[in-house]
């Protein structure tokens, strides 16, 4: 057994995390900053930290992640980082040349209570930043939220720093994706060109981490949100937001700044999550729902009036981040299948609470914990086994112990490929899904089947 | 009468058509500021051996320039994700916010295996104390034991180690006196490392810190000795895609014991055990010597040089430790062993050979990788044409001899020398002085390591800490067949059309050490700088973008 010291009898823990669910901000902050167009996501502290984000995000997409990083040493962690800002400021414009350095702090730099805002201040002020080039920043302290919060951070700090309002609307609108993969923010833009609306998708790292093999490396490739876009988030139509937890706070400083509207919705995944979402755009910019939408949408029902009964109250693990949790729980509840054990490390009691709401109806008993780990959930696998787990790549140790047949969802995915390139979100995305939780409980029907029973017609 | 296998050549000059060093380290120097450039230029070397044998000085464990894009890591992956954490039944406790637990939880490839379903594996496990804001403020010391109680509640362990994150040490918590209290508590071993992100420059520091704990802690604590003849310990091995697997089986053939390996595929006990061996042979030298160092005053184990990596390396390390040993039988059984393996790794050899000769590569990893793999691109004919090491020390340059002349910095004051002595009980010489004497005048050295820049070809580039600005230009300028280095400069070296090798995690493969190691490695590199996909980066209409004709549509 690979988790053999997972047993079924819960003991108390308070201080003990094991197995997490979650990881820390600055991560989730390097990769808000990678969709910004021309930008070097840059790592204020120990250069360790730069180090293992770089590989967690590298390992994931399996693409390029670039950045820089202040590299404390014992030094700057008593006397502050002020020095190794600057100098890495002037270091990166005049060797990689980017437009835009997005720094970011660690739980090294905010422990300390540098003041990054002042040292940017202070490199401008020195010359170090070019005319035209800009360097913003967010806190982000690891000891706080998880790597979604840190997403949230950086995103909020990108429309705060770049937005101006002119007065006149541009005729766009601001969507912030949240915390999805390149080809879930394709697919939200996409939908979006459909409906005849101009979006300004913030941040945008399609075409950055899912970029084709040319044969030639470019540090800062095609995709990302422009500058010029990023300024003309203020003048824009409205703002939607997608996940609370990741995008909300971006468009909330929007609307209070630039007195931008902005409504959050839920990461459209799964039926009604998508509905919401493209009938928000539909209100929020005035147009109509084009046929080939509906049709799409119409395709995904299709499946699941099919295939019904192989989802049938077949009981359901998930492990995740809050934004992505909920939307699938309601999927899930919605084709009828029951997601009874349900875990994410990003704290908050919110969730708990919508959570229980969405499996209000079930006609089983439901485990929720935010702030919770993948011991915990594994626990409540031992004792109420699961048909079916849904989990990062860090599932399939579970997985394979217990013989669960099991989707990967979610981050980090570091053993499959698929991710970045296909989507798990609007209707093609829910249709995705489907076709991956048929494949793993159809082939696990295939194995177990008995002969006689075995069929080729499903 | 034994088999004869040619060491690589180490002599020859580069390559005649390749670029100008001199020209390329004026380009490489020629974009960064004035200050950067002085700096890299001493870490950017154009390999010489002068007339007295020694070789150009590098800098080398040096500051990394902030903003330059490095590829280091902290003082914390080092000493958690590199030296403890292939020990598969201590419960390693990351005291710290949540990240560097979960980033060193399971991404290194270092495999283990239990002997069987009823032993201790928590490998598999990431163990954190996951702090909070509230934390960082009151202090994390109650979280911290609290965390080490519900450890030993719900795993009991026979051991559990604490991991300082970059906070712990600024606000203060003393993780050496928690484990102190709970080692009296809990009646189980209990202890702490200060390996904070900040300390040191580079992974290194972590090692070290490693080293001094380990040996503090742990080693000599079990005297139980092994039943067994030429009793070793593999000291810098760790484990990554089965490299010790390999190693284990060959040694096993050859009639020798393995007391402990530091680290792949290890148990507490067997670094409690460690100093019952009666010779360290060290592998990785970065990261290890230190322990070989102090188990040689403490205990008496002297400890030489070895190298498991490529077959001729491989067939060189088994006949010095025969030699150690100096055992006819030892010695006989070595050479078979070496006679009977070596048929099958000629004929892959030879073969792939064939495609790879002539071929450049370049490396640029660890502190002895980018050395040790150099001996399997000699095998199959292909040429390094730079190297580097992302965390090294000078004596893994140029050498054990330039240790006395190595100046300490204030970032390599700050991790601790501990001071050992002979142990009053536990000391005891493996062999009499004259036998000592004896071996060193047949040409034997102890405590050896000769560094890279030895075993490089005159006027080949040797870099320190390299910079993907620098890399992307040496890609440019020598336009290698292959680059080795890690996971985070994979895909922008992939992106540029050359393939690229992880020689940390070697991508999914291995093992490369040994003899099959060897063969495999051949198989790989030849998949790697043959294949077919190159020749399809571009569409058929990037290579004729204009139509000449219509085509009549029938």
């Amino acid at each position: 057994m690979l988790l053999r010291h997972t047993h079924k009898e819960i003991l108390p823990r308070k201080a003990l995390t094991v197995n997490p669910a979650k990881t820390c901000q600055p991560v989730g902050a390097m990769y808000a900053s990678l969709g910004i167009h021309n930008c070097l996501p840059h790592s204020h502290g120990s250069q360790g930290c730069c180090a293992y984000h770089r590989s967690a995000l590298t390992r994931h997409y399996r693409e390029p992640v670039m950045a820089a990083t202040s590299s404390f040493t014992e030094g700057s962690s008593v006397f502050g980082g002020q020095a190794n800002l600057i100098q890495a400021i002037d270091n990166i414009f005049t060797t990689y040349d980017p437009d835009i350095i997005a720094v970011h702090t660690t739980c090294l730099s905010e422990t300390i209570g540098d003041d990054v805002f002042q040292i940017t201040n202070k490199a401008v002020k020195e010359g170090k930043v070019p005319p035209g080039k800009h360097v913003f920043h967010a806190n982000t302290p690891s000891y706080v939220g998880s790597h979604i919060t840190g997403f949230a951070n950086m995103t909020k700090a990108m429309a705060l720093y770049f937005s101006k309002s002119t007065g006149v609307h541009n005729g766009r609108f601001n969507i912030i994706p949240g915390y999805v993969e390149p080809s879930d923010m394709s697919e939200i833009k996409r939908l979006a060109k459909e409906m005849g609306i101009r979006p300004i998708l913030f941040p945008d790292t399609s075409d950055v981490l899912n970029g084709p093999q040319t044969g030639k490396y470019k540090m800062f490739p095609q995709g990302g949100t422009t500058m010029q876009e990023l300024v003309s988030t203020g003048d824009s139509m409205g703002t939607i937001a997608l996940g609370p937890l990741a995008s909300a706070d971006a468009a909330r400083a929007l609307d209070g700044k630039w007195h931008v509207p902005c409504r959050v919705e839920d990461l459209p995944i799964g039926l009604s999550a998508t509905d919401r979402f493209i009938d928000a755009l539909r209100k929020a910019a005035g147009v109509s729902v084009p046929d080939s939408i509906t049709r799409e949408r119409g395709r995904l029902l299709d499946i699941i009036t099919d295939m019904h009964q192989y989802f049938y109250r077949k009981k359901v693990a998930l492990a995740g981040d809050p934004d992505h949790l909920i939307p699938l729980v309601e999927f899930l509840v919605q084709i009828d299948m029951m997601p009874i054990h349900i875990v994410t490390g990003t704290p908050g009691k919110a969730f708990e609470k919508q959570i229980e709401k969405l499996t209000a109806h079930l006609p089983h008993k439901v485990n929720v914990a935010a702030g919770g780990d993948m011991f915990q959930l594994h626990q409540w696998i031992k004792n109420d086994p699961v048909d079916l787990l849904m989990a990062n790549t860090y599932g399939k140790y579970m997985a394979r112990d217990e013989d669960i047949p099991f989707v990967r969802f979610g981050f980090p995915i570091l053993d499959r490929v698929g991710h970045s390139y296909f989507p798990t979100t609007c209707y093609r995305g829910g249709m995705r899904l489907l076709e991956k939780i048929l494949d793993v409980l159809l082939d696990r029907m295939d194995r177990d089947a008995p002969e006689e029973r075995f069929e080729l017609v499903m | 009468m034994s088999t004869t296998i040619k060491d690589p050549e180490t002599t020859e000059p580069a390559n005649m058509d390749l670029p100008d060093p001199e020209i390329v380290k004026k380009e490489l120097l020629a974009r960064y500021p004035a200050k950067v450039a002085r700096k890299r230029s001493n870490q950017i070397i154009i390999n010489q051996k002068d007339e007295d044998g020694t070789f150009t000085e590098i800098g080398a464990n040096v500051r990394t320039v902030p903003g330059i894009i490095t590829q280091r890591g902290c003082s914390y992956a080092g000493c958690k994700g590199v030296i403890l954490g292939p020990t598969r039944d201590i419960v390693n406790i990351t005291h710290g916010p949540i990240g560097c637990g979960f980033y060193s939880w399971l991404t290194r490839r270092n495999q283990t295996r239990p002997a069987s379903d009823a032993d201790d594996n928590f490998m598999t496990y990431c163990f954190s104390t996951d702090m909070q804001d509230k934390d960082i403020v009151f202090g994390g010391e109650k979280k911290l034991k609290l965390a080490i109680q519900e450890a030993y509640d719900i795993f009991k362990p026979k051991a559990i180690s604490i991991f300082s994150t970059c906070p712990v040490g600024l606000i203060g918590d003393d993780v050496h006196a928690v484990a102190r209290e709970m080692k009296e508590k809990l009646g189980i071993n209990v202890f702490g490392f200060s390996c904070e992100g900040y300390r040191g420059v580079s992974q290194s520091a972590g090692h070290h810190i490693a080293n001094n704990g380990i040996f503090t802690h742990v080693v000599g604590k079990n005297d139980t000795i092994k039943e067994a003849e030429f009793k070793i310990n593999l000291l810098g091995e760790y484990n990554i895609g089965g490299d010790g697997f390999e190693i284990d089986r060959i040694l096993e053939d050859c009639g020798i014991s393995i007391v402990s390996t530091f680290s792949g595929n290890s148990t507490y006990d067997q670094f409690a055990n460690a100093h019952t061996a009666d010779l360290n042979t060290v592998m990785c030298h970065r990261s290890i010597n230190y322990v070989a160092d102090m188990m040689e005053i403490k205990y008496g184990i002297p400890w030489i040089k070895i190298n498991f990596i490529g077959a001729a390396s491989t067939a060189k390390s088994l006949r010095k430790i025969a030699q150690y040993f100096d055992d006819s039988k030892l010695t006989r059984k070595v050479e078979e062993v070496i006679k009977k393996e070596m048929p099958e790794i000629e004929k892959v050899r030879d073969e792939v050979k064939k495609r790879c000769e002539g071929k450049l590569a370049m490396l640029f990893v660890g502190g002895s990788r980018a050395h040790h793999y150099q001996e399997l691109f000699k095998e199959i004919g292909m040429k390094t044409v730079s190297a580097g090491y992302e965390f090294a020390h000078r004596d893994d340059y140029e050498g054990r001899d330039v240790i006395p002349d190595i100046k300490i910095d204030a970032d390599s004051r700050n991790i601790e020398e501990l001071s050992v002595e002979k142990d009053t009980q536990k000391y005891s010489p493996r062999k009499t002085e004259e036998e000592m004497e004896n071996l060193k005048t047949k040409g034997f050295e102890f405590k050896d390591y000769k560094g890279m820049m030895q075993d490089m070809a005159k006027g080949t580039l040797i870099i320190d800490d390299v910079s993907q600005y620098e890399t992307e230009l040496l890609l440019k300028l020598y336009k290698p067949d292959i680059y080795c280095a890690g996971i985070k400069e994979k895909y922008a070296i992939q992106k540029s059309g050359i393939p690229m090798k992880q020689l940390h995690s070697y991508d999914s493969g291995g093992p490369y050490a040994g003899f099959r190691g060897a063969v495999n490695f051949y198989h790989e590199i030849d998949r790697m700088v043959n294949s077919k996909i190159w020749d399809y980066l571009k569409a058929p209409w990037q290579v004729s973008p204009e139509l000449s004709a219509k085509y009549g549509w029938e």
